[in-house]
């Protein structure tokens, strides 16, 4: 099982969870975060003043898949977030230990 | 049976509602502190204490409020109808109109209202110079305009005597009551006008706080709209304490043109005491201050009043908020409450009184030849740039918000929480200016608040493209908020001149506006470093400014003839001035000059004038008018700059006028009002500079 994390645009957000769903991933946690990469942030001008937006607002996407589908899942991610543009955002992908489905208390590659 | 069973089951219920509820925890109208007061003894002890000290000083409060209105030892009951019926003070009022709308009236028609201007000015009530009494009786001769606030006011004249009778015994109408019926139906138009202009006017003040709480930061936005709520509450009541009598209490006196009714009625005639100097000479008076009407008291108890006193009521408001915008996001609250009561009482009113209730800024004409006197028909400069003076009075002592400007001297923007709150209340704004400027005529009759409402749009629109184009030039982008300064800054603009300059005119200046505001907005940010979170500076006292200066340049001598008691006689070329002192023989000439007579006449009686007026129509230009608006820009800004940072000043030292740093920094909301805004949402503040 492996856990891949998304930072992706929110406006791609949609893209990103039918592609996902194509390939047979069932279900997906999504959080509105806000942060900066390489570029820190972008420059805005109100009333004529230029100014920092820091932290930029983001969607992460966390989904949790078995080893078989861990790459096309990611590759799946990356596809549909593209826009070739700075702030595309990032995929980390990290080895999860044990999962249980709450309900049936199945385990491991059943539960997720 | 039943019956008893019933009432058994009530009474049942009443004690176990008794036991359940003590009597000291339903006594009291908050169920949480109810609560607490049975648990702990101390508790209720203190806080009834502290209720107590509260009831004590509110009744003192309600007992000096009193005495102030009631305090006139004889005050006679303003219900018993005039002794005397009212003798035809309405037969001049179908033609009153002629003068006033500059049509170059025949001699028989300019004689007869002539007559009527005479009446009041030759024959003057108690000379001024003396203060107000509030034990001072109306004269029956005052109360002739069958609008005075009496029972008799409230009806419609019926036959007094059989001989208006029909034989069917129903009522005949005879040509005197048709007469009197016209008349009244001229004035109550006028004053409903005048009223439904004032409750739109009124409405702006929900414009002005979604504006100025759209443009600061959500941390504050309850604080924001507290001081925009709040200002109605204070400023209304100063104002009515003494805010309206050192403004109008003068009003009859002032200079006016030949053949002048007061639009309201004559009621208006008890306006008649102020404080007036004459430095120049005893034929050069010098209006200060009005003195009649504190708390609005008996001796002007009168419809034609207090429809005066509800209309510029708003007004002051007007004034009033436009500084709550630039001191916003650091104003302690305590401060305000204070700030609330002394603005309605003292700048608008003072400084208003020299160009509306017929001081020395409107006497300039009289006196000096300075055009019709300072011209500023809706107030561009009593309202808005005063509030805008006062703002930068306020802005310089009360300093810039926390992190606005780095180590380096650079403004940092703060941007605030609700664009589309900003832009909702800058339409609410623009709806309402079709009371501000349309409703100053204080007539309905008066058939130029056409003319003035599509000035007023023109203005306005026009503002808001220039202001667009402008950024676009200056910073690649149009900011909505800087559109609405825009449109804002037409309207302020147009509020002067709107009655007095053609549409192109309207929309020259409207346009100016735009990019004024602008520039403006970056010179009072970079240069002279006065924070304005919402660019009230610019929009209302730079604006305000150059609406005031624009009737000495766009106004296209249409409209105001006679305005200021001066009127400038045109013909061939040539002027004439005639400034209307109430004497025979001024108004014998008048008559004769705009009469039809080949030799004597033909003269056209031309209104205000500025410097490009031929441009738009005038048959020529008037530099003096010029004149006139500037000393009036000079004394706005050099009268409400001093008074306002004196103000600021003193009341600091009582009152501390900055809220404390760490509040600043949490947002004022909780540590200053006890609630927020948006409790329901997290607020990050992620657009809040950092505070070096």
């Amino acid at each position: 099982m492996k856990k891949i994390e998304a930072i992706i645009k929110p406006f791609k957000l949609e893209e990103v969870k039918d592609a996902l769903a194509e390939i047979g991933v069932e279900g997906m946690t999504v959080t509105e975060v806000k942060g900066f990469g390489r570029q820190k942030g972008h420059t805005e001008i109100y009333r004529g003043s230029e100014y920092t937006v820091d932290f930029l607002p983001k969607i992460k996407i966390e989904v949790v898949v078995t080893d078989a589908i861990v790459e096309s899942a990611a590759s799946a991610i990356v596809k549909a977030a593209k826009t070739g543009k700075i702030g595309d955002g990032k995929v980390f992908i990290s080895p999860v230990s044990e999962a249980v489905r709450i309900r049936t208390e199945e385990t491991g590659d059943k539960a997720v | 049976m039943t019956s008893s069973k019933t009432k058994i089951v009530l009474s049942n219920l009443h004690t176990r509602h008794d036991r359940i509820f003590p009597a000291a925890q339903r006594s009291t109208a908050d169920g949480t502190a109810g609560a607490r007061l049975t648990t702990n003894n101390t508790v209720i002890h203190y806080r009834y204490m502290k209720l107590r000290q509260r009831l004590a000083l509110l009744a003192a409060t309600a007992g000096a409020l009193g005495w102030m209105v009631l305090g006139a030892p004889s005050v006679q009951a303003q219900d018993k109808p005039p002794e005397a019926p009212p003798p035809a003070a309405a037969a001049p009022a179908p033609a009153a109109e002629a003068p006033k709308d500059a049509a170059p009236a025949a001699a028989p028609a300019a004689a007869a209202p002539a007559d009527a201007a005479a009446a009041p000015a030759a024959t003057p009530p108690a000379k001024t110079d003396t203060p107000d009494s509030t034990a001072t009786l109306l004269t029956t001769d005052k109360i002739n305009g069958g609008n005075s606030g009496t029972a008799t006011d409230l009806q419609w004249p019926v036959p007094a005597d059989s001989t208006s009778l029909n034989p069917d015994g129903k009522g005949k109408v005879t040509q005197d009551e048709i007469i009197e019926n016209v008349a009244h139906n001229k004035i109550s138009i006028n004053v409903v006008w005048t009223l439904v202009t004032g409750f739109l006017v009124m409405f702006m003040q929900a414009g002005f706080a979604l504006v100025e709480t759209g443009l600061c930061r959500a941390k504050n936005a309850a604080h924001v709209m507290a001081t925009n709520f709040m200002i109605y509450g204070l400023g209304m009541i100063g104002f009515w304490i003494c805010g309206f009598a050192f403004m109008f209490g003068n009003y009859w006196n002032g200079p006016v043109n030949i053949g002048w009714q007061p639009t309201l009625g004559q009621g208006l005639a008890n306006l008649d005491a102020g404080w007036t100097i004459h430095p120049f000479g005893p034929d050069k008076p010098f209006g200060i201050l009005g003195l009649k009407g504190f708390c609005l008291g008996p001796s002007v108890f009168d419809t034609a009043v207090f429809t005066l006193f509800l209309f510029e009521m708003v007004f002051m408001d007007t004034t009033a908020t436009i500084p709550t915008g630039a001191m916003a996001e650091r104003w302690n609250f305590k401060h305000f409450i204070v700030y609330g009561f002394w603005v309605g009482m003292f700048p608008y009113a003072i400084y208003g009184n020299w160009v509306w209730g017929g001081g020395w800024l409107a006497q300039l004409g009289q006196n000096f030849g300075l055009g019709h006197g300072a011209v500023d028909f809706a107030g561009s400069g009593v309202v808005h740039m005063c509030g805008g003076m006062i703002a930068i009075a306020g802005g310089a002592c009360i300093g810039a918000r926390l992190g606005k400007y780095g180590k380096d001297g650079k403004p940092r923007p703060m941007p605030g929480h609700d664009i589309p709150m900003v832009m909702l209340g800058t339409f609410i704004l623009a709806f309402g200016w079709f009371g501000f400027n349309p409703g100053s005529t204080l007539a309905g009759t008066d058939n130029r608040i056409a003319v003035i409402a599509v000035n007023t749009m023109l203005a306005g629109a026009a503002a808001s493209i220039g202001a667009l184009l402008t950024m676009y030039l200056v910073t690649g982008k149009p900011d909505p908020s800087m559109l609405c300064n825009g449109l804002l800054a037409g309207l302020v603009a147009i509020t002067a001149p709107c009655a007095f300059v053609s549409s192109l005119g309207a929309v020259i200046l409207g346009f100016i506006a735009g990019i004024i505001v602008v520039f403006s907005v970056f010179f009072w940010e970079r240069t002279m470093k006065i924070d304005d979170p919402v660019g009230a500076i610019s929009v209302h006292g730079m604006c305000g400014a150059w609406g005031v200066l624009s009737v000495g340049i766009f106004a296209n001598g249409s409209y105001g003839a006679g305005w200021g008691g001066v009127h400038k006689l045109f013909k061939d070329g040539a002027w004439t001035i005639i400034n209307n002192d109430a004497a025979a023989a001024t108004l014998k000439k008048y008559a004769e000059m705009t009469g039809t007579d080949p030799k004597l006449g033909g003269w056209t009686d031309v209104g205000v004038t500025g410097i490009l007026g031929p441009m738009f129509g005038a048959p020529a230009a008037d530099m003096s008018q010029f004149m006139a608006q500037f000393v009036d820009v000079c004394t706005c800004a050099i009268f409400v700059v001093t008074f306002s940072f004196i103000f600021f000043k003193i009341s600091n030292l009582i009152v501390p006028i900055r809220s404390k740093r760490e509040d600043e920094i949490q947002g004022l909301d909780i540590p200053e009002m006890g609630a927020e805004a948006y409790p329901d949402f997290q607020l990050t503040d992620r657009t809040s500079p950092k505070i070096d």
